[in-house]
């Protein structure tokens, strides 16, 4: 028996629904994050990921893969060259979703859903990963990865300026 | 097409709209700048969340 697609149905048919996606991927590939609502967003969080783990195998069966979902070749050139190659040693988790307030109107959750830029810190562990090799070796990067984002949480009182260059470090 | 019989009572329908009412909403303190903003969301005020400059402040 076929799994239903998780989350909500969008639009008012599937030609409808995969349309929605393929512009919300789209957009978000060519801006990098786009406020949308929370239930598109996480219909679109599985869908772009994919598409970008293909920009990562980056060859020509994996662009026209691609360019049946996201129709501009300009955006697809973007992924495969410039976010792709990004993404190379992060192990998927591409995007990032967050909920920001409801939207006036109509009150429905919103989200921003957005490329995650910062670099990445701690151990990467793939699933092929023997864990009895390494034991001693994830622990202490563990605590250096969390060392930055403890040292905000003794002064509460930080300015908005020192937060942002905290998250720029981070 | 189907219309009532009878005049819905004052007491009928006050009845009915005092179970109508609002709830207070569940909010927390920013761990940025302290203002009361909705758990699990972006605060409106500062625009951080998880001390990460999420939307732009409103202020």
């Amino acid at each position: 028996m076929p799994q239903p697609t998780k989350g909500a149905r969008l639009g008012g048919s599937p030609a409808h629904e995969k349309l929605i996606l393929a512009n919300l991927a789209t957009s978000l590939f060519e801006h990098g994050r786009i406020k949308t609502t929370e239930a598109k967003a996480r219909r679109l969080r599985p869908l772009a990921e994919k598409l970008i783990t293909k920009a990562k195998r980056g060859d020509l069966a994996a662009r026209r893969q691609v360019l049946t979902v996201v129709r501009d070749k300009g955006v697809v050139h973007t992924l495969f060259a410039e976010i792709g190659p990004k993404f190379a040693d992060r192990p998927g988790g591409y995007t990032r979703i967050t909920k920001i307030e409801p939207r006036k109107g109509d009150n429905a959750p919103m989200a921003i859903i957005e490329l995650v830029q910062e670099p990445l810190v701690g151990k990467v562990t793939t699933r092929k990963a023997e864990p009895v090799a390494e034991v001693a070796e994830p622990a202490a990067e563990v605590v250096e990865a969390e060392a930055p984002e403890a040292a905000p949480e003794v002064a509460p009182e930080v300015t908005e300026d020192v937060a942002e260059e905290a998250a720029e470090v981070k | 097409m189907a219309v009532p019989k009878r005049k819905k009572s004052r007491s009928n329908t006050r009845h009915r709209r005092s179970q109508w009412k609002t709830a207070v909403p569940t909010l927390v303190a920013c761990p940025q700048c302290r203002e009361p903003k909705l758990p699990h969301i972006a605060c409106s005020a500062c625009g951080t969340y998880d001390r990460r400059q999420v939307i732009a402040p409103s202020a």
